[in-house]
């Protein structure tokens, strides 16, 4: 047992509520904002080593034992998560020194970032289902907040789709834990699937899974169930949007990851043949979403779920080097993803508009910025030697080796045509001339200085991509340890289960 | 939100602290029998809504002394501190920590990490319910 599990949950939730009680001092918010962060980031990298050396990690909370009590268990997947959240967490929180405005901050920007941060950490985290949908929940009223902040029309036309659509996954989700429950009695996720491998009608529990797999579908941003992210993503401040890209898809990527290699595996060749079809779609309908648009948002809001069927397409062939691949993805994707966003938020900044049309001439004015946006974008487009280059390499390399050759072809097609939305973007917002006669009215707060803080965070995780991409082993041994523990599933079981004799009731 | 009800307001006037206590019995008793944070925190923020109903917004801030968030905010870093202590003691976080206290002519007395979250949750439920429902009532004015 370690006290370090729960720590990236309990300090965001402590730090949002100091920064709630604190809620007149915008000195105070701020401060904590960064320093809550900065603590998260040390604890989420103390945990990840100790997950490294010492094996899973199992916390029994309030000391009730394993099956009774909700454990909160930090796998290698679980670890690498809680850093990646980390690092976008620290990242958004600088940003929005100078990102965010003061009537934001006013309405609760900070404690609910913080309560995000906490939601998704133990989504992260937790090893019992039912807390699981729980943390989801605390996320999701978080984001729906931060969804509307401000309160602008566009804003609350988008939160309904995201509320809306988001709601029902959570009702599916529950019904699907309720079901679960009633066939084994339990619902911690290990004892779940210790006792799955004894149940006789494997029907139901396909039928189980299909919930599941909707419901996350849904979080994750899927295939066809995606509508609601480009329709709200593109509305909030653009910090909201950045922490959004960077973490909330990826939660039901997680789940997904997490359900589909722990509990439901009795069944690979029909659940995961249905989910490498969903990854398929998802990529190509997400990329030529994208090539449709022409505000800078909604094109990177299409992308995002293009690069969740990346995503899913590493867990559905299900092999130990696609799930590496998927890992992978993971990691590089959310730095890559938040990074697009900020990037975004300074063009807005210098420019006052979103719109492709109305944009230009910022490599003339701003060629720094040309370059920090350049290195994530082709990143994403997978150009060598950056980090999304090896991770699609993998997983191109696992579908491959299964032979799954339509699926390699699609996962080409979309690297080609992802390619194509980035240099659209830098074309139109870097490359061209200034349009001429038209001008948006800029936030006057842009010649107040304060810049840095916003392009601060941008360098810095345009270095990770790099770092990643030039010295990419030991995040690819990261990912070869998530990839080993998720296919055996009897470590994880064994670290929640076997630990639970020792404890003192 | 005015009603201007002389029976109404006569009666919110008397039933304020009556339901004050209540809820605050209803979070003491909530450890060993039906009861604690939650639904005390609602019978509390019932109370405050009674006088608001009865009287006007000012007045029901008036009584709050505190603004409803910095209420949520404190009880939720209580709920949150509770789960502390176990760790200096080398447990698992929210494993429940006991003191015995001997007061005179009551008895023993134990006082627990418990009750620490069961009042972080009374204040939270209080400042979420009122928060929402001020707001509402302002943006009606």
């Amino acid at each position: 047992m370690s006290t370090m599990v729960a720590l990236p949950v309990l300090l965001p939730l402590i730090a949002g509520a100091v920064s709630l009680a604190l809620w007149r001092s915008r000195f105070a918010q701020r401060s904590i904002g960064v320093v809550a962060n900065l603590a998260l980031m040390w604890v989420s990298v103390e945990l990840l080593l100790l997950t490294w050396n010492e094996g899973i990690q199992v916390m029994h909370m309030g000391s009730w034992p394993a099956p009774f009590g909700i454990v909160l268990v930090s796998d290698m997947l679980g670890a690498i998560m809680v850093v990646l959240t980390a690092i976008i967490g620290l990242a958004t929180a600088v940003y929005s020194l100078s990102g965010v405005s003061r009537r934001h901050e006013h309405y609760g920007y900070y404690p609910l970032m913080h309560l995000l941060l906490a939601g998704v950490n133990g989504a992260f985290l937790t090893g019992d289902i039912f807390n699981m949908y729980v943390w989801f929940e605390v996320m999701l009223v978080a984001s729906f907040a931060l969804l509307i902040l401000g309160g602008e029309r566009a804003q609350m036309e988008g939160a309904i789709k995201y509320v809306t659509l988001n709601l029902l996954s959570s009702a599916l989700f529950l019904s699907g834990i309720g079901l679960l429950y009633g066939l084994t009695g339990t619902l911690n996720m290990a004892d779940i699937a210790m006792k799955l491998n004894s149940v006789e009608d494997t029907g139901l529990i396909t039928v189980i899974a299909m919930l599941f797999m909707v419901s996350f579908g849904i979080k994750a941003s899927a295939f066809p169930f995606f509508f609601w992210l480009p329709a709200s993503y593109h509305t909030p401040q653009v910090a909201v949007s950045a922490l959004f890209a960077g973490l909330l898809t990826k939660v039901g990527v997680y789940a997904l990851f997490r359900v589909f290699s722990l509990i439901f595996d009795h069944d690979v060749g029909y659940t995961h043949t249905l989910l490498l079809w969903m990854a398929a779609l998802t990529m190509l309908t997400g990329v030529l979403g994208a090539a449709a648009q022409f505000e800078f948002r909604r094109i990177l809001s299409f992308h995002i779920i293009s690069q969740i069927g990346y995503m899913i397409l590493g867990l559905a062939l299900f092999t130990p080097l696609a799930i590496i691949g998927g890992v992978f993805y993971l990691m590089h994707h959310i730095i890559v993803k938040a990074n697009l966003f900020l990037v975004s938020g300074v063009v807005y900044r210098l420019k006052g508009t979103h719109e492709l049309k109305d944009l230009g001439g910022l490599y003339r004015s701003h060629p720094w910025l040309g370059v920090l946006f350049l290195i994530p974008a082709l990143s994403l487009a997978g150009l060598p030697p950056l980090s999304g280059f090896f991770a699609k390499f993998i997983l191109i390399r696992a579908g491959v080796e299964v032979e799954a050759w339509w699926v390699v072809a699609v996962a080409l097609v979309v690297g080609l045509l992802t390619l194509y939305s980035m240099i659209k973007i830098w074309a139109e917002v870097f490359w061209k001339a200034q349009p001429e006669g038209v001008s948006h009215p800029v936030d006057p707060a842009a010649h107040q200085g304060g810049l840095w803080l916003m392009v601060l965070p941008i360098v810095g995780l345009g270095l990770m991509t790099l770092f990643i991409g030039l010295w990419g082993q030991p995040i690819y041994l990261l990912a070869e340890r998530a990839a080993v523990e998720m296919l055996d599933s009897s470590r994880y079981i064994d670290a929640v289960l076997g630990s639970a004799q020792g404890v003192r009731p | 939100m005015n009603m201007q009800s002389l029976i109404l307001r006569t009666a919110a006037h008397f039933l304020l602290p009556l339901l004050m206590l209540f809820s605050v019995f209803l979070l003491l008793r909530g450890h060993n029998e039906p009861g604690g944070g939650f639904i005390g925190g609602l019978v509390a923020a019932a109370a405050i809504l009674l006088h608001l109903f009865a009287m006007e917004i000012k007045s029901a801030r008036s009584v709050l002394h505190v603004d409803p968030r910095t209420l949520m905010g404190v009880g939720l870093a209580l709920a949150s501190l509770s789960a502390v202590p176990a760790a200096f003691l080398g447990q698992a976080f929210f494993t429940a920590q006991w003191l015995t206290l001997d007061v005179p002519a009551l008895g023993e007395l134990k006082v627990g990490t418990v009750l620490l979250f069961d009042i972080g949750v009374y204040l939270v439920v209080i400042g979420a319910v009122l928060t929402i429902m001020l707001s509402l009532a302002e943006a009606e004015d």
